[in-house]
């Protein structure tokens, strides 16, 4: 494939990004996704949306979010590496947004378009429940009414969270299809959006979905590249060697990565959840192990049979178990932009472990599968190297899953 | 030469009432008994077979027929068995038209043009392609019109005047009505509201116009059958299907007279009804 002149000009008027997006959704949402689609061109357009969210981003979420050199975190790495070897690494720090996580910034922006558009009622789709808590939380901000769609088996998993939504005034509605999952909450967030199209905007929470949304996601959460690329030019006088963030639809490592996409000089890692080993099988890596297919109104890489049936994906992070991938991601890997690895569900664990004790920092197990590729990658880099991971969210929601896996009870 | 749904539609506006079309899952709940029903479909009272094309995430289907396409992937469907079933069925009956209908994962990964080879050979008529809107016709619409097969457009309850042309212009055979804003087999249908729509409809097209997804009684379709050209049933029947089945999802002898006894009921529904003479 021939590299475009300029990586940040998708999509298409379609939503293409080359063969990748698109808009396969059932007659019904069709009128729907123009309508938002005008809208989101519209609210872009204004300077009062612009201020809302300005205001909304600062004085709400509580950005920006500190650039913060991980000091403890690579001289322990050094430590192992040869010498003059160990990247500086830097954490962007999205895990202090209120809410706790990335996702927030999306949200604000879809709830402020939800408003615009005269919308009542909110659904969204949440997999390890930091979208459906962000969504919620807007909700109880400005008087909406919120359902959110979780699989059954994240509502165990992440009991912290749905006990979060209801607090916030949300209904959780477990779902029972399919792979009780991400990707079966999503199915059903469809299903009511179908059957209630007057009143209800549908706040997708990743850069996935039918156009506009992956391009609407990734705008809102672009924040969180632009403002690393300000504060590493001021930190270090000059932009990162590398960016690495983990990936479950995709939408806090395409916010991080897509102000450094035509700076030929950054390095850009996606790290997918391998599970229990891309040979196993029991993964969510989707670029690692799977083939483009369209589900969720997209065309992108999909896990697959070779009948097109959907896998069950497998991680041990909620947040990350989707067997797809927002279309850019898989368009950025086609072009070879960026490069996607993979981090197995005990060297997440690990990660996890480690960066609370060196760092007085608990992550989330989503980003914890990126910090795992850091402790890999770091130690093969010069010590001039500036690495940046996103630091997508907090871990506290996965404290008692933790606690259970390594056998402590609460 | 005109098609076997152009016929069709054809000789139900002769006898001056609307076609009764059937939808079933291929595949449920297992291969030889999906296979069994296809063929005791016309002699039931179906006038024109959808036989869905099984998928794991089927995002405009209800309960019922999310169900269906489960049981007959765990039985082991594929779309490459779907399609050997029609070429045994054409083999028996070369007038009952049929359309598959689903989704377009599983096609695009059998390949478009493979697939439109296979399925026009296997002597389907049409596809029903629930997330294809005309926005990506390039994707498979126009490649099945090139291969002569008709790609059945559906029009909804929120798709405008504005929008009709666009939705109706690739459209060929006929015309499916989606008769509730939702997914199958959960609201019911409004005959009224059901009876303006194909009005509409109408004014912006001459090819015949069925109505489906929210149709699950005699009585139902009964009600829609006098303003529509052809009624479309689908949740209902899986429904007697899987009331039939035992604890292991497996078919009983009681399975496919449950699914035949309804669609004559249905049929006997539709064929009271005398309307005028569809042009
Ligand atoms: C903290 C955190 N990071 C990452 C993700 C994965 O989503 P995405 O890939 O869209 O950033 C989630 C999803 O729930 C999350 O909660």
């Amino acid at each position: 494939m021939n590299a475009p002149n300029s990586f940040r000009t998708g999509p298409d008027d379609n939503g293409h990004f080359g063969l990748f997006g698109g808009r396969f959704v059932a007659e019904t949402l069709m009128p729907l996704i123009l309508d938002l689609e005008t809208a989101y061109n519209e609210a872009k357009a204004d300077p009062a949306y612009k201020a809302e969210m300005d205001a909304g981003l600062k004085h709400y979420v509580g950005r920006p979010s500190p650039l913060y050199y991980a000091e403890r975190l690579t001289e322990h790495l050094r430590a192992g590496a040869a010498p003059g070897m160990g990247a500086k690494i830097y954490f962007k720090r999205e895990e202090l947004n209120h809410t706790g996580s990335h996702k927030v910034n999306n949200v604000l922006g879809q709830i402020l378009l939800a408003r615009r558009m005269g919308k009542k009622r909110i659904i969204a789709e949440t997999g390890a429940g930091q979208h459906g808590v962000a969504t919620a939380t807007l909700c109880a901000r400005y008087g909406l009414e919120c359902v959110v769609y979780m699989g059954a088996v994240d509502v165990a998993r992440q009991a912290p969270n749905v006990f979060r939504m209801k607090m916030l005034g949300a209904s959780v509605v477990p779902v029972q299809s399919g792979s009780k999952t991400l990707k079966d909450a999503m199915n059903e967030a469809l299903r009511d959006w179908v059957t209630n199209v007057s009143d209800t905007f549908y706040c997708i929470g990743t850069v996935a979905g039918p156009h506009p949304y992956p391009a609407m996601v990734r705008d809102f959460q672009s924040i969180i590249g632009t403002e690393t690329r300000e504060q590493m030019l001021e930190m270090e006088g000059r932009l990162p060697d590398s960016l690495i963030a983990c990936i479950g639809g995709g939408s806090n490592a395409m916010g991080l990565f897509h102000p450094f996409l035509d700076d030929p000089s950054v390095r850009i890692f996606g790290v997918e959840a391998a599970g229990h080993g891309i040979p196993s099988g029991q993964h969510a890596a989707s670029l690692t192990g799977g083939r483009p297919g369209v589900l969720h109104g997209n065309r992108t890489y999909l896990l697959m049979d070779g009948d097109g049936q959907i896998a069950e994906a497998h991680s041990i992070s909620a947040g990350l178990d989707y067997p797809g991938i927002g279309p850019e991601h898989s368009w950025l890997h086609d072009t070879g932009r960026a490069t996607y690895i993979s981090a197995t569900d005990d060297e997440a664990l690990a990660a996890f472990q480690l960066v609370a004790k060196l760092e007085g920092i608990i992550p989330a197990l989503e980003p914890a599968h990126a910090l795992a590729k850091v402790a890999d990658l770091a130690p093969t880099l010069p010590e001039d190297h500036l690495m940046v991971v996103n630091l997508s969210g907090r871990g506290d929601k996965d404290i008692p899953q933790v606690a259970d896996i390594l056998g402590t009870s609460l | 030469m005109s098609t076997r749904i152009e016929t069709r539609f054809k000789a139900c506006a002769t006898e001056g009432r609307a076609a009764l079309v059937t939808f079933v899952t291929a595949g449920d709940p297992d291969f030889d008994t999906s296979l069994a029903l296809l063929k005791a479909l016309p002699a039931a009272g179906a006038d024109i077979i959808e036989f869905g094309v099984p998928f794991t995430d089927p995002m405009a289907d209800g309960p019922a027929i999310q169900a269906a396409g489960l049981r007959a992937l765990a039985a082991g469907q594929t779309l490459a068995k779907t399609l050997a079933m029609v070429k045994t069925f054409r083999e028996g009956d070369n007038t009952t038209p049929v359309v598959l209908m689903g989704y377009y994962n599983p096609v695009y990964v059998y390949g478009v043009e493979r697939f439109l080879n296979d399925a026009k050979a296997a002597g389907v008529d049409g596809l029903v392609v629930v997330d294809l809107p005309p926005e990506e016709d390039e994707e498979l619409c126009l490649p099945a019109l090139a291969a002569g097969l008709d790609f059945i457009r559906l029009a909804t309850p929120t798709t405008d005047d504005k929008r009709l042309p666009a939705v109706l212009k690739h459209t060929a055979g006929f015309v499916y009505y989606v008769s509730i804003t939702g997914i199958t087999g959960m609201a019911q249908a409004d005959p009224t509201a059901v009876g303006t729509a194909v009005t509409r409809i109408k004014r912006h097209t001459a090819l015949p116009v069925a109505v489906g997804f929210g149709v699950k009684t005699p009585e139902s379709a009964a009600a829609i059958a006098a303003n529509a050209d052809g009624v479309v049933v689908g949740s209902a029947l899986i429904d007697a299907l899987r009331a039939t089945l035992d604890s292991e999802n497996r078919a009983t002898p009681a399975t496919l007279p449950a699914v035949t006894d309804l669609v004559g009921r249905l049929a006997d529904a539709v064929r009271g009804v005398r309307r005028q003479a569809a042009e």
